[in-house]
């Protein structure tokens, strides 16, 4: 017979998640499962909506990636207008992406994960957070607001609104860039170029202190996904998915994005609301795949701008073949900041950034649209099917987060087989298993659309489900 | 007093002396003197039909109220536009429209440029104290340039209206009685396969809300311009001349 540990809610992540470990007589970890456990039913309600209502609608799925659902859901509608859409327009979506990407990359990193590396994972929880953080070290917490305040400012300049902008629209962007924005962003680049430089040269340092957890949080053979250009570069708005093994070997490369479907099957688990993707040709569970910046760091060839690349040199020699510990999603998240600000840098000195040519217009000239993109935590896939009048008929969405399921579940229960022990229960060894799940920043508000307070309680049952001991945040 | 000098009534609204000719409405006389009263249905240049309710003022020494849109003032009247209960009534009536239909303003079209949105601001209407009913309306995006969607119309008639009185071609009406109310297109067909529309896109500028809007307009796009509509009818009146 076997006892069951529920955590619920787990805490400081994006959304509501609950995880239950099943715990065998001995004491020792048999199973665990994270159960995402609210469900919004954005893809059933869309349905008879008009599609060109589909961006700014499937953008109040999440308040931290609305641009990313902007991006990929006007990428579908593009697809259902039939147009080629005005190069500056793209240029303009792939600057806010990354704005988006920049911003998403410092809340996780800072706000939500560096109190567990800076405090440690048995710091007091009342103190293991950002404000614990702002006493013990002021000025990371000062850097991490000023990186995150860049990327929405970003996405402030670009579309007027930090949150749900409506401006990424189908066909392109609803206004062209002034150049007193694109000038205002220059010149902030040197100072956020220094603050991520910095906080890359003090992680480097540090990674020393975390070697158990590099060796224990999620570190297995899995495959990673995700988009590339046409050179194998780093490519978060376009582009084709390359899917690559444990050992770093390419499996697949340049898949259409729009047949994700001959490729990607999605599983039903009864016991969450979050489904699990799979590459199909390896089936399910061996073809579990991880994505987002760890996958994304893992994939490409190089980055594509100059210090980025030096770093993505650096992060490759972490391992042998891919890099497998999910505890480097940390680590790739900052050289994705970095990444993202030389990127913008480059996209605003080119001078057609501010054409005024920046939307296309059309009628529905196709029935079906499939727009995937690279959100902050992996490929978002939104896929839509419309009527002659351009009335959804279904949709499905893949949610960047949602593709790490199998992943994460598996990553958990290798964490509470190495830390939880049923006999001596201590509130440690439960955080290390939330930890895990942060190093993934799953944004669960985005793959089921939950939304509420975050609360921790932690039961303790029997097999018959009487409650032994219960701890609560 | 000759047969031909119109009769003009003296009365008073929220206390100041005004005159009316026999003609004019309550409503007309308060915007002359610069009272503003709230209107939805109403919109200069169509006849005033008294359908929203949210222009009722007080007659004063009654109980009754009026809409001031359609009724004409008598001699002497005490009329008052502005008191708790009239508020009172007013912010009812707002909470009802967005009860009972789909009124999601952050996701649609008109955004900041809607006449319901604006009207719940000035009446400061910040919850809905009943029920959302929501019922599930289909949308007709059948016509190449505009769509309807039922889920946000408050029925107010100006599309019907406007189709009538001023392009004459009587494409819209009303079907149903109370919840289930619909604007419809001739004997009920797709806006697309309207034998009478002319495509002006009348309707679409006079809908207060996103009910009636251009297809392709994101969310916020869908401003209306309205201004037309004083000057249609006096270019009209003089052609018939």
């Amino acid at each position: 017979m076997t006892k069951k540990i529920v955590i619920e809610q787990v805490t400081r992540i994006e959304g509501h998640a609950k995880v239950s470990i099943f715990v065998n007589d001995d004491g020792s970890v048999q199973d665990a499962q994270v159960h995402v456990t609210q469900l919004r039913g954005f893809e059933k309600f869309m349905e008879g909506r008009p599609f060109y209502e589909m961006p700014s609608l499937t953008a109040r799925t999440c308040g931290i990636c609305p641009v990313s659902h902007l991006i990929a859901s006007s990428k579908a509608c593009d697809q259902i207008l039939a147009v080629r859409i005005p190069p500056t327009a793209i240029d303009l979506r792939r600057i806010i992406n990354l704005g988006q990407i920049i911003q998403s990359h410092a809340l996780n990193f800072f706000y939500l994960s560096s109190p567990d590396l800076l405090l440690g994972m048995d710091a007091d929880p009342a103190k293991r957070n950002l404000f614990g953080l702002l006493e013990h070290s002021p000025q990371i917490v000062r850097d991490g607001v000023r990186l995150r305040r860049f990327g929405q400012q970003v996405i402030e300049r670009l579309a007027n609104k930090r949150i749900h902008p409506g401006w990424i629209v189908p066909g392109g962007v609803a206004s062209p860039l002034e150049a007193t924005a694109r000038d205002l962003i220059l010149s902030e680049i040197p100072e956020v170029k220094g603050i991520i430089r910095r906080t890359l040269d003090w992680y480097k340092k540090s990674l020393n202190n975390y070697q158990e957890y590099i060796r224990t949080f999620a570190n297995f053979p899995s495959l990673f996904l995700g988009l590339v250009s046409p050179d194998g570069q780093l490519e978060h708005y376009d582009g084709r998915i390359r899917v690559v093994t444990a050992s770093g070997s390419i499996l697949a490369d340049q898949l259409a994005p729009d047949e994700y479907s001959a490729y990607i099957g999605e599983a039903v688990e009864p016991w969450s609301y979050l489904k699990s993707p799979y590459y199909k040709p390896l089936g399910y569970n061996d073809g579990m795949y991880r994505v987002g910046p760890l996958a994304r760091l893992n994939i490409v060839n190089q980055c594509g701008t100059p210090e980025a690349d030096q770093e993505l040199a650096e992060f490759k020699c972490l391992d042998t073949g891919a890099v497998l510990s999910s505890f480097h999603y940390h680590y790739a998240r900052l050289i994705e900041i970095l990444y993202g600000i030389e990127r913008i840098e480059q996209l605003l000195n080119d001078p057609e950034i501010l054409s005024k040519k920046v939307r296309a217009h059309a009628e529905v000239n196709n029935l079906e649209g499939v727009g995937v993109s690279e959100a902050p935590r992996g490929t978002l896939f939104h896929h839509y099917k419309v009527n002659e009048d351009g009335l959804i008929e279904s949709a499905n969405l893949i949610i960047a987060s949602g593709n790490n399921n199998l992943a994460m579940n598996r990553g958990v229960l290798q964490v509470a087989r190495y830390y939880v022990r049923a006999d001596k229960l201590t509130e440690g060894m439960l955080n290390r298993v939330e930890a895990v799940i942060r190093a993934f920043d799953p944004c669960l508000a985005c793959s089921t659309h939950a939304d509420g307070h975050m609360l921790m309680q932690i039961e303790l049952l029997a097999p018959n489900g009487q409650l032994i001991d219960s701890m609560t945040r | 007093m000759s047969p031909t000098t119109p009769l003009i009534k003296t009365f008073t609204i929220d206390g100041k002396p005004v005159s009316a000719t026999e003609d004019e409405t309550i409503l007309d006389v308060a915007r002359q003197n610069g009272i503003d009263i709230p209107t939805l249905c109403n919109l200069e240049g169509l006849t005033p039909t008294g359908q929203c309710r949210l222009c009722m003022v007080e007659i004063g020494g009654t109980n009754r109220m009026v809409p001031s849109c359609v009724a004409k003032p008598d001699e002497g009247m005490e009329i008052v536009t502005d008191s708790e209960r009239l508020l009172k009534y007013r912010r009812m009536i707002v909470e009802l429209l967005f009860s009972e239909r789909n009124h999601i303003c952050a996701v649609c079209v008109t955004n900041g440029h809607c006449e319901l949105q604006a009207m719940a601001q000035r009446l400061g209407v910040d919850h809905i104290r009943y029920g959302y009913l929501h019922p599930r309306f289909r949308l007709d995006g059948s016509h190449p340039r505009y769509e309807v969607d039922h889920n946000r119309c408050i029925l107010c008639g100006r599309c019907v209206r406007v189709c009538d009185e001023i392009e004459g071609a009587h494409t819209r009406d009303l079907r149903n009685r109370g919840i289930k109310t619909l604007v419809i297109t001739d004997f009920d067909g797709r806006w697309g396969e309207s034998a009478t529309c002319t495509n002006c896109g009348k309707c679409v500028h006079v809908c207060p809300t996103g009910a009636l809007a251009e297809k392709g307009k994101s969310v916020a796009e869908m401003a209306k311009q309205r201004h037309f509509l004083p000057y249609l009818v006096m270019r009209r009146k003089g052609l018939k001349k």
